[in-house]
């Protein structure tokens, strides 16, 4: 921190509106004026200086990594042996051509709508229920926090061992009721299902406690005023709770967007090589540019790894974007419906 | 919120930059001052049974040297890593253990290890384990610790309710024979009982792989393994019984780990290294056995090195650990305590090593079977070049599209096969 203070003292005494006089003169006007100008510099200053650190470290640790990675996609580059040939947007062509980089697409989105959906709906649900009069209230809203606390990767291991295919417990227990046992790790719905499960597991109490901060903040009168009219609970909860939700909502939709593209942890986990199943049927994106890079089946080809992390950056920032729009309309409805 | 995830791709991209950046920085080695006190690394993964007793005992010999040991959980962890910090130029141990099967990505970059040939050392190895380590140069650049000869370990209780014998001499005499006469034996047994015959085709492709010379890779570092009658013709004999052979499962899977102690099959290819996951996996069966036999002959699956990377600041001093490490007094406890099976000449008919015995195999002289095993592993070990693990793991992937999933037929999944090493060229 002093460092860089020092580093920006030292440089506006040149900005504009300085220059041209002879030296000895500017050391005079100096002089005399540097107490004033140092209070000046620190009105103007410091508010940058103190949010700088935020930006300096994300300059650091994502906007760097972000630009050389886009460095390394546009050239032949191997884990050990560094840089190699410049080969432009061959990179890009190659990871397009390739089956499973789409596999990997449709496997990511695939289970971002199994978990996103049932997660958003599930949490509203919850929500409502702990914003009840409850007795031990804190008990149960702690107790919705406690999946999420747990690491991922204990989720995923005690996760897929009860969705082991022949020995598993879930597939014991459908055997038992006479059902078929299900491909849990062989079929690509089933393996999307569990994956989403486990992602489930853990965020469904992290939002349920968002919304129901955010349903305590809705104004008690209104439930009142609705009940007097003969609202039932229901009808409450449909058109009291979820319009005043709307922002609230958003933000939950936008996270566990980005949240569920990038999505890692839990396929990697499920089973024990990690490399998403004999025909890709649970590989995510992430998964395939890890892969690529680092994984055994990619051999080390970080260009390749580079070239799929910039499409997924575009797929997020498409995919971003529509959320945006989606936004816009929502606020504008809601604008319109509270006037 | 999803920050885990989301910190996971950045540190993914974070890494990559990270590596490049540090390219610039690797350290030379110092000048050499003997009585300097240093300390040595030793990263290592599973375990390679070298204890700290044993770390401790060259502190004894040279007490100005610290030796730490870190351990990866998988081999696929520590290849990472490995592969990681060889790129960016510094960040790995003095002494850093590989596995055979990825060792050769590795030695196409040989000028970042440390040449390791002395003539102290010459001949302590198998050579074909030595050559596997010796790169175009004719450097030595690895020192072998474990080979794994494979036996065949089986279910005595399942064997004896099937009607076949259950003594190892004679399970032996029984199994004696081609893969075609292993299989053949299957299918006696599966009529008799519920079981399957052996645990993975994944395991059965390995073993018959491993008996052959060129097999996915020409010795010239083209991929064959499309073309390759040898491979073609393994998948085929494979597949054409694993439906009623094959207990279905993948290997390193939460099923295949369940199995050990479920008797869901009657027998499994054994490397040395294997042991010691059985007995862990399945402590409280009994009828587990091993028999000194392995169809068509020997064969070879895994094992590794020690090497030292010249990033390290110690390379002389590491160097003559690793010498250490790898002598046969050392690699002998390494046995005793792990059940790897030593790659050193000293050591295949030694007698402290012969008399080994493992109570949990129904007290089976495992010193003297395995070392009877290795005696029989051919002497033209596979070649296996930079791109042998990628074109396994894909051709791996078939089978098990077949014989796991049961989500393509054999031909379907050839055909995918051949599009996946396609992308590997």
């Amino acid at each position: 921190m002093t460092q860089s203070l020092e580093r920006d003292v030292d440089v506006t005494p040149t900005t504009p509106g300085t220059p041209g006089p002879d030296k000895t003169e500017e050391r005079a006007i100096r002089r005399i004026a540097f107490g004033h100008r140092l209070s000046h510099w620190d009105l103007k200053l410091s508010p940058y200086l103190y949010i700088s650190p935020f930006f300096i470290l994300f300059a650091i640790t994502g906007l760097f990594p972000l630009v050389y990675t886009g460095v390394v996609s546009l050239y032949d580059w191997h884990i050990i042996g560094g840089q190699g040939d410049f080969v432009g947007l061959g990179n890009f062509e190659w990871v397009l051509g390739q089956e499973k980089f789409w596999i990997a697409l449709r496997n990511t989105f695939s289970i971002f709508i199994f978990s996103a959906v049932p997660q958003v709906i599930l949490a509203l649900i919850i929500a409502a229920i702990l914003d009840q009069n409850l007795k031990a209230k804190t008990f149960w809203r702690m107790g919705v926090l406690v999946p999420y606390i747990v690491a991922p990767v204990a989720v995923a291991l005690i996760f897929s061992n009860m969705f082991g295919d022949q020995y598993g417990l879930i597939n014991n227990m459908l055997g038992r009721i006479g059902l078929d046992p299900v491909g849990w790790h062989s079929q690509v719905v089933p393996s999307h299902l569990a994956i989403a499960t486990m992602v489930n597991f853990r965020w469904t109490g992290y939002n349920a406690l968002i919304f129901l901060a955010a349903m305590q903040a809705i104004p008690r009168d209104y439930y009142e005023a609705a009940a007097i009219d003969g609202a039932s609970r229901i009808r409450q909860f449909f058109s009291i709770t979820i319009p005043s939700l709307r922002p609230t909502l958003i933000f939950v939709i936008i996270t566990s967007t980005i949240g569920g593209l990038q999505i890692f942890d839990e396929p990697r986990m499920y089973d024990s090589t990690g490399e998403g199943g004999a025909s890709a049927q649970w590989m995510t994106i992430t998964m395939y540019i890890y892969n690529q890079g680092f994984g055994a089946s990619g051999g080390g080809q970080f260009g390749h790894a580079a070239a799929a992390a910039w499409l997924l950056f575009l797929v997020i920032v498409i995919v971003g974007l529509i959320n945006l729009v989606a936004t816009r309309a929502i606020a504008s409805n809601e604008s319109r419906s509270t006037k | 919120m999803k920050i885990s995830r989301r910190t996971t791709a950045i540190a993914i991209a974070g890494a990559t930059a990270f590596a490049l950046v540090a390219t610039g920085c690797s350290s030379t080695p110092s000048g050499t001052d003997p009585n300097e006190k240093i300390t040595l690394t030793v990263a290592t993964f599973n375990d390679f049974g070298y204890s700290d007793e044993l770390l401790a005992e060259y502190t004894e010999l040279h007490p100005n040297i610290t030796v730490k040991q870190t351990k990866a959980k998988t081999s696929d962890d520590a290849r990472a890593n490995y592969f990681t910090k060889l790129g960016a130029g510094s960040g790995l141990a003095d002494v850093e253990a590989v596995e055979i099967d990825w060792f050769a990505e590795l030695l196409q970059y040989s000028d970042k290890l440390t040449d390791l040939s002395s003539p102290d050392v010459e001949g302590r190895w198998l050579e074909w384990k030595s050559n596997a380590a010796t790169d175009a140069d004719g450097r030595l650049i690895a020192y072998g610790t474990d080979i794994g000869p494979q036996a065949i370990c089986y279910r005595s209780d399942l064997f004896e309710a099937a009607g076949l014998p259950t003594d190892r001499a004679e399970v032996a005499t029984l199994l004696t024979g081609d893969w075609d006469h292993y299989f053949d034996i299957g299918q006696q047994f599966v009529a008799k009982s519920d079981a399957a015959w052996y645990d993975s085709v994944g395991s059965i492709m390995q073993g018959k792989l491993n008996q052959e010379v060129e097999t996915l890779e020409s010795t010239d570092g083209e991929i064959i393994a499309g073309d390759n009658p040898v491979v073609a013709a393994a998948y085929n004999d494979i597949l054409a019984q694993s439906p009623e052979l094959s207990a279905h499962l993948g290997q390193w899977s939460e099923d295949w780990y369940a199995a050990f102690s479920n008797g869901a099959y009657a027998t499994m290819l054994c490397p040395s290294w294997m042991l010691g996951i059985i007995e862990g996996e399945a402590p409280e069966v009994d009828g587990w056995d091993i028999a000194d036999v392995y169809p068509n002959g020997g064969g070879n699956w895994g094992g590794s090195y020690l090497t030292v990377p010249a990033q390290g600041a110690h390379a002389e001093a590491a160097k003559e650990f690793a010498a250490w490490l790898t002598a046969p007094e050392q690699q002998l406890k390494a046995f005793i305590k792990t059940g790897n099976f030593p790659s050193q000449v000293a050591l295949q008919d030694s007698e402290e090593l012969l008399a080994v015995t493992r109570p949990f195999f129904n007290d089976a002289p495992v010193g003297e079977i395995m070392a009877g095993r290795a005696a029989a592993v051919p002497a033209a070990a596979p070649f296996k070049g930079v791109k042998y693990f990628p074109v396994m793991k894909a051709l791996q992937d078939s089978l098990t599209r077949v014989d796991v999933d049961k989500t393509q037929s054999a031909k379907d999944s050839w055909a995918q096969f051949l599009k996946d090493i396609d992308a590997l060229k």
